[in-house]
């Protein structure tokens, strides 16, 4: 290789690798600000403020849902595995909530340690089965182990 | 003499004569493979048993985001070897793949949201994933805005490289985004390691939709690069030749 085109290609790389090495230490620097919600075991390590507007992540226990008889109310809990948030909710659900299944709440956390939320997400999983092959695996629940989201 | 073949690919003439006979095959192609993938993801694959019929979106959503994310490492990797080599073809294929990819991003993102509001419940979050990918249009448009900012090409050329070799350190962040923190967006789902965690009779046509994407793709960045080859050739004699030729209703 001409020496004129091999010092261009080392200076691609070496301009590839610093552009890299400056963009990951920032990342890493943020790593706890790119998480989008905290698990139940941050609330549970007292890790999250009070009274401020968070987002929690988990996996709705299987049973937790409570509906109120005469409103939207609900009260669920979410886990990680290792801790258990209770939840309350005054307003519709998404589609896609359901026991079992991950869920991303936006609220306030009080002080009795239940998590005040103004916005529940459905989180969806990465599998895809149709609905006679779900049935046949009895896959309801796709996070109900302890999975980390 | 071994890079002889490789100065040959960097002629702009060797280029636009040899491309000129795939481009019909490539059209050929895409559109075979897109009805073919559009008709059975559409009309035949199976409903989702959480979904339902929503899912059917993917179709359209991953190949897309496959292609922007790829297309992103082409337009980086032509920066560089213009760079390097000096070669005039590559850095003509690198502003070709500039708005090609910046479309396939916007159809990424604009699908993601559509898909967003039945299952997640709202059209768009910050999460990693979205964030990242946000970012991916923005670098794509920065090269477009940036390759238009200077007078003379060269400039622009070397400048549009530096700006997207730099940027491609982006791409592994999109990729492991939702590996490496929470997000609301779901892990990949066709996994190269591993055994995908779609159904086959889902999965054929979604493969089938991205070599089509991959197709139209080609197809695109070819015919794209030959219209700025000529613009940039327009002053030498086979492209006079060309075009006097086309304008007689020749080729």
């Amino acid at each position: 290789m001409h020496p004129a085109r091999k010092q261009r290609l080392i200076l691609v790389i070496v301009l590839v690798a610093l552009s890299s090495a400056a963009v990951g230490f920032v990342t890493y620097a943020m790593r706890n600000n790119m998480d989008y919600f905290y698990a139940p075991s941050a609330f549970a390590a007292g890790e999250v403020p009070f009274e401020k507007r968070i987002r929690a992540g988990g996996c709705v226990v299987p049973g937790s849902v409570q509906r109120a008889s005469d409103s939207l109310d609900v009260r669920f809990a979410i886990t990680d595995g290792e801790a258990e948030l209770e939840v309350v909710f005054d307003k519709i659900l998404p589609d896609l909530f359901a026991e079992g299944e991950a869920a991303v709440i936006t609220g306030r956390l009080l002080q009795s340690g239940t998590l005040r939320a103004d916005q529940v997400l459905a989180k969806h999983d990465e599998n895809y089965t149709p609905p006679e092959v779900a049935e046949s695996m009895a896959a309801g629940a796709s996070c109900a182990n302890g999975a980390k989201t | 003499m071994a890079w002889q073949w490789f100065h040959r690919l960097g002629s702009p003439r060797w280029f636009y004569e040899r491309t000129g006979v795939w481009l019909p095959w490539l059209a050929l192609a895409s559109l075979v493979l897109l009805t073919v993938g559009s008709v059975w993801g559409l009309g035949f694959a199976p409903q989702d048993a959480k979904q339902g019929n929503s899912y059917r979106i993917i179709y359209i959503h991953v190949p897309a985001a496959f292609l922007a994310l790829a297309g992103y490492y082409i337009m980086a990797i032509s920066g560089a070897i213009g760079l390097i080599w000096k070669m005039k073809l590559s850095f003509a294929v690198m502003r070709a793949a500039a708005p090609i990819g910046a479309v396939l991003t916007f159809v990424a993102l604009f699908t993601g949201a559509i898909w967003g509001k039945p299952t997640w419940g709202t059209y768009w979050v910050w999460d990693a994933r979205i964030t990242s990918m946000l970012i991916l249009l923005f670098l794509y448009i920065g090269v477009i805005a940036l390759a238009r900012a200077f007078s003379r090409e060269q400039v622009a050329d070397k400048a549009c490289a530096l700006l997207a070799l730099v940027g491609t350190v982006n791409i592994p962040i999109i990729y492991k985004s939702v590996d490496w923190w929470f997000t609301l967006h779901q892990p990949a789902t066709i996994k190269l390691t591993q055994s995908s965690s779609i159904d086959p009779s889902m999965f054929y046509p979604l493969l089938t939709m991205i070599v089509g994407f991959y197709c139209l793709y080609t197809w695109t960045l070819i015919a794209h690069t030959r219209t700025l080859v000529l613009q940039r050739e327009w002053r030498t004699q086979w492209v006079q030749q060309e075009l006097a030729e086309g304008n007689r209703g020749g080729d």
